[in-house]
């Protein structure tokens, strides 16, 4: 089992909805073992990406390989392997929180004992063990999120995809669910998530892409990214006036680049301190000044000239 | 590079882990599964009390006498698998194709939307024959079901079933919203009423027989009548093909259309 075995190999991969083009040639390869993550605004095609790998959206062009196979034809032998964390939450509604763990499993063929065995280690996982006969309706946003995690464990998948797994969760839930990620991933799961937060994609993933309506814009380990398109160092100005682009015409000297953003200026900068010192030495005094290291945002920013959280 | 195990296959019968999903949740909702005993019992006790007073015996095409009750009592079996079918294969999947997004999950896992309409299918024929089996129960305690042929009543219930959920599930994957529901209602009712369920065929206009004798729950009515009567006829054979192709048809075209709708 080399580390370098291929569970997904995607070339020129494409969807069309009708009209529209959701994914439009995308080429990605996923290792064993590893945490790849596809980092994105809404609409860029991340969802429309992850079902057809998770064999339940049939590709409209290029190729596409999943754990060795093809998904138009061997769909339950993928799905059979995969674990699937859908962007929006697919639980059943009709039974309780523990029965959603023993129906599902038993949708993957598990034994009746199995499964009861996985799901109570499962409950435990997530920690949802005190609400095991809660019915579904009855737990939160982010107790469901959980137990949508701990669903798509029960075949103890060899890839477990995750479409937004912390979207809509507070922090200290978001961190929980990092931290079962986490361990997952040095359990030897293969994690395939999307996300639109820049922390989340730096926290989990070893090896990202950035994607823009339809196609891939950058790929690489998050600190490789910031390194390629970006500054070490961004200083933030925000001024009183909303002459930005006056502003950031008198300034524009200062770093290697320069972003107008609505409410600021973004000066990128190997030494942020030295730009924000520069400002005032000008003449000019912002309202409020940051300075910090250069994020995946920066990236993205520069990428697609736009800002990732809308 | 070894290649990683792979898992058992799931049985030849992946459907039916489906059915064990709807037995959970019925299992808890009894109520709903004993009101399905009781709407074709109430029908016959009304006609068995009141209208048999007012009506004479039949007499069949092979001679043997019967009551009003005798003769309505057995559609009234076959209404029922049509109703109670129609119920979990139109409404029943609609609510978990549309809202509650069942099937999206389940096709998330190994199985296929041709296990999820088999399973859906499965399901509703299995109540049906519960409901038939509990039916031609009390049928012959009240004497009217006196050959024992009717001890087929509950095959019949799932053949006329079979027929029924599977067309109504094919229509239910072009529903749109509840009111498009009305349609089948619309549908339902004269079939209810004018199937020879209340009189037989040769009491309808003419030109109204083959109209009659064209609708399913007319073949359905035949079967049961058969069977409780013990009056045995080809023209049941009949019945049986016809709504045997109608539910393979419903059934082939569910399966495309869910895969259509669920599989994007
Ligand atoms: N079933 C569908 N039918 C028609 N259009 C669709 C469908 N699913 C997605 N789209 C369109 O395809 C594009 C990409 O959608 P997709 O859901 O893949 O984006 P995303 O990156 O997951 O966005 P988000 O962050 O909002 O989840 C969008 O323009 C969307 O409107
Ligand atoms: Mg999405």
């Amino acid at each position: 089992m080399g580390g370098d075995e291929a569970l997904v190999e995607a070339r020129g991969l494409r969807k069309s909805y009708g009209a529209v083009e959701a994914v439009r040639g995308i080429d990605v390869t996923v290792r064993r073992g590893e945490a790849f993550g596809f980092l994105g605004p809404n609409g860029a095609g991340k969802s429309s990406t992850m079902r057809m790998i998770a064999a339940v959206s049939p590709p409209s062009g290029g190729t596409l390989r999943v754990l060795g196979m093809d998904p138009t034809d061997d769909g339950p032998a993928i799905r059979s392997r995969l674990g699937v964390c859908p962007q929006e939450d697919t639980l059943d509604s009709e039974l309780t929180v523990r029965e959603n763990l023993l129906v599902y499993g038993r949708f993957f063929g598990l034994s009746r004992p199995e499964v009861a065995r996985r799901a109570d280690e499962l409950l435990a996982f997530v920690q949802l063990s005190d609400r095991a006969g809660a019915r579904v309706e009855q737990l939160s946003g982010g107790l469901k999120r959980r137990l949508t995690v701990a669903r798509s464990l029960i075949n103890e998948p060899e890839m477990l995809m995750l479409d937004e797994p912390t979207t809509g969760l507070d922090p200290q839930a978001r961190h929980l669910l990092w931290d079962r990620l986490f361990r997952l991933k040095q359990q030897g799961t293969t994690l395939l998530l999307t996300t639109h937060y820049m922390d989340e994609a730096e926290q989990l993933c070893d090896r990202l892409v950035v994607i823009d309506e339809g196609v891939i814009v950058a790929e690489g380990s998050p600190a490789q990214l910031i390194r390629d398109h970006s500054s070490r160092e961004v200083c933030e100005l925000r001024f009183g006036a909303d002459d930005h682009q006056g502003v950031a015409e008198r300034i524009q000297h200062l770093g290697e680049r320069l972003e107008v953003l609505p409410d600021r200026l973004l000066v990128y900068a190997a030494d942020g301190e030295a730009v924000a010192q520069a400002v005032h030495e000008g003449g000019l005094t912002p309202r409020s000044t940051l300075v910090r290291r250069s994020t995946l945002e920066d990236v993205f920013l520069h990428l697609t000239g736009r800002s990732l959280a809308e | 590079m070894a290649a990683p195990a792979v898992r058992p296959p799931l049985g030849r019968f992946a459907a039916q882990h489906l059915v064990e999903r709807n037995y959970l949740v019925y299992r808890r909702d009894w109520v709903v599964f004993v009101t399905g005993f009781l709407e074709p019992l109430l029908y016959l006790l009304s006609i068995g009390l009141g209208i048999q007073q007012l009506v004479d015996d039949f007499v069949l095409p092979d001679g043997t006498r019967i009551s009003y009750t005798e003769f309505v009592a057995p559609a009234m079996l076959a209404a029922s698998a049509m109703n109670g079918s129609l119920f979990d294969a139109t409404f029943g999947v609609f609510f978990k194709l549309k809202y509650e997004k069942v099937y999206d999950a389940v096709l998330a896992t190994p199985l296929r939307p041709v296990d999820v309409a088999v399973g859906e299918l499965v399901w509703s024929l299995l109540r049906a024959a519960i409901y038939a089996a509990a039916f031609v129960a009390f049928m012959a305690l009240l004497g009217l079901a006196e050959s024992w042929w009717a001890l087929l009543g509950p095959l019949a219930a799932v053949v006329i079933g079979y027929a029924f959920a599977g067309a109504g599930m094919a229509l239910t994957t072009w529903m749109r919203s509840w009111q498009d529901f009305d349609f089948i209602t619309l549908a339902v009712l004269p079939m209810f009423l004018f199937s020879a369920t209340f009189f037989p065929l040769d009491r309808y206009p003419d030109a109204a027989q083959w109209l009659v004798q064209l609708t399913p729950l007319y073949h359905g009515v035949v079967l049961c009548r058969g069977l409780t009567t013990g009056a045995i006829g080809l023209e049941m054979l009949v019945a049986v093909g016809y709504l045997a192709v109608m539910g393979t048809i419903g059934l082939a075209v569910a399966c495309r259309r869910l895969g259509a709708l669920l599989l994007r």
